[in-house]
């Protein structure tokens, strides 16, 4: 059912945990559907320099939290906002097809943090248009 | 170590109940059908006694009132759509409730866009139907009832009887999905006072692919599946005699052992729910505590944490367990049982079934009470749900 690089990363979650102090924290997801994944950073000269995460899911949930993690570890706050959902897969040599929208919370998670960051930063961001309600978002027609 | 902790999903089979079947592969190959010679007419034979033989051990009157079918699945199927379709002209409404299995929800859901009204009764905090409430939603357009006889999920025993005899004053056909009882509990068709009971061969220790319809004779039913004349026009399909052979044996060794079982059960379940209770916090049995849980049923819900994630991690230490999170269960919702008694979503995510059978020994129970509180530690320790307990308290 899963990959072996998805097992490898709920088996041996990299980045588990909180960063005190963080400057970013974002929480997506929502306890009704079965998953929330929170992320914190300490991000410094728009560098994050550090990366923790925290999830209540399915070993998918935990695997793509773990992954997205890694993947944004050192990376320059821009080039976070830039992980897509599709990368994470790939990073993790897919995923079953009802376990996509794990990915993308992971994408949603990172960003919620980074505008966590911006705002704190006193910077416009958008306001998210997801309320977290347990469907994928390309299976919401309005 | 290699522990099987989800005998309600399927069951080992017994090398007695093999050997019961392989002789119909190799030397009594014949169809049942084919009578006029003699390897025929030996598998015709040999599935008259068989059929007594489990006529015999659910407590039917009639020999003729056993019909085999490929699945307890398609025996619900055959049961629901069959007196449908059959006693449309008297009416179009079915009685059954929230917790059943889906090879009865589904059905019923397809007859819904075929005409019929369904009433799904709501449950208790425990996952019981009452016969009041069955009584309460009679019209005189119902037709049929259909409740099962346990539950697969958190074990409750249904007051089958109670609800036998309300169907029977208002002369409506009764229906139960046995699927989870037989080898768990006493199943006695006439004692229960059941019209039609489903039943399948591998949930106790018989073969997958083979299970039987009761029908009581005079019962009105419609063919599910058409073609050859076969359990008397009733069933078409060449019979499945190896199957057959091997569900009658499973059933006799089931309701022989019956008593035993049902001690030994007992003792495993009662001891892996107390160590779970006594090792893990935040958790919660679902279903009865006393005489109205299936002796093998254990189901415990764990705040904080949720159920696929439980079930990987236990596989990784061996063992083979079951939950009804939306993740498990492959939807978006969690398991509509855990729901109907009133589990807010966050817990029925967190569900965790673990269900003994006859071979399960105390050292299996001991192993999962050892691997389990440490798998649900780790997965708190990472769920920002739990962050905010520890931080709260």
């Amino acid at each position: 059912m899963y990959s072996e690089k998805v097992m490898d990363h709920f088996s041996n979650p990299r980045n588990v945990g909180e960063i005190e102090n963080a400057n970013a924290v974002g929480e997506v997801g929502n306890a009704k559907c079965g998953d929330i994944m929170k992320i914190y950073m300490d991000i410094q000269d728009n560098v994050i320099k550090d990366v923790k995460f925290k999830t209540f899911g399915c070993g998918a949930a935990i695997a793509t939290s773990s992954m997205a993690t890694e993947m944004v570890k050192g990376k320059t706050v821009d080039e976070a906002l830039a992980l897509t959902n599709k990368a994470v897969m790939e990073a993790l040599d897919g995923l079953p097809k009802e376990k996509v929208h794990c990915s993308v919370l992971a994408e949603e998670a990172i960003q919620s943090a980074i505008e966590d960051y911006k705002r704190r930063n006193g910077e416009e961001t958008g306001e998210s248009k997801c309320d977290f309600c347990c469907h994928k978002c390309s299976d919401i027609t309005e | 170590m290699a522990v099987y902790m989800d005998n309600n999903a399927t069951t080992s089979l017994k090398k007695e109940v093999l050997d019961a079947m392989l002789p119909y592969y190799t030397d009594i190959y014949g169809n049942a059908s084919s009578k006029f010679y003699k390897i025929g007419r030996d598998a015709e034979q040999a599935l008259y006694k068989l059929r007594e033989s489990v006529a015999q051990n659910i407590g039917a009157a009639n020999v003729n009132e056993v019909y085999f079918t490929g699945s307890g699945c398609e025996a619900d199927n055959w049961a629901i759509k069959g007196v449908a379709f059959a006693n449309a002209n008297k009416g179009n409404h079915i009685i059954t409730t929230k917790i059943e299995h889906h090879a009865v929800l589904n059905t019923c859901e397809y007859l819904e866009k075929h005409g019929f009204e369904v009433t799904y009764l709501d449950v208790d905090e425990y996952g019981l139907v009452s016969a009041e409430a069955v009584r309460n939603a009679i019209t005189d357009k119902t037709i049929l009832i259909s409740v099962m006889t346990a539950n697969n999920e958190i074990g409750t025993i249904e007051p089958i009887k109670e609800i036998a005899e309300v169907a029977k004053e208002n002369k409506i056909i009764f229906h139960t999905d046995a699927v989870q009882a037989i080898g768990h509990m006493p199943v006695n068709v006439q004692e229960m006072g059941v019209d039609m009971l489903s039943v399948s061969a591998h949930k106790f220790r018989g073969p997958k692919g083979v299970g039987v319809l009761y029908i009581r004779n005079g019962v009105k039913i419609d063919n599910l599946v058409h073609g050859g004349g076969q359990e008397r026009g009733k069933r078409a399909a060449t019979e499945n005699i190896a199957g057959i052979a091997g569900l009658s044996k499973a059933l006799e060794i089931a309701v022989n052992d019956l008593d035993k079982n049902i001690v030994h059960m007992k003792k495993m379940r009662d001891r892996l729910i107390e160590g779970i209770r006594k090792n893990i916090p935040y958790c919660r049995l679902n279903g009865p505590e006393d005489e109205r849980r299936l002796c093998n049923n254990v189901n415990f819900s764990f705040q904080y944490v949720e159920g696929e994630s439980i079930l990987m991690m236990l596989d990784m230490k061996g063992i083979a367990a079951s939950s009804g999170s939306a993740c498990a269960s492959g939807s978006l919702d969690p398991s509509h049982v855990l729901l109907a008694i009133g589990l807010p979503h966050e817990i029925a995510h967190g569900s965790l079934r673990l269900s003994v059978g006859e071979d399960t020994t105390e050292e299996d129970v001991d192993y999962v009470i050892e691997v389990l509180p440490p798998i649900i530690q780790r997965l708190r320790d990472m769920s920002p749900l739990y962050e905010i307990v520890e931080k709260g308290e």
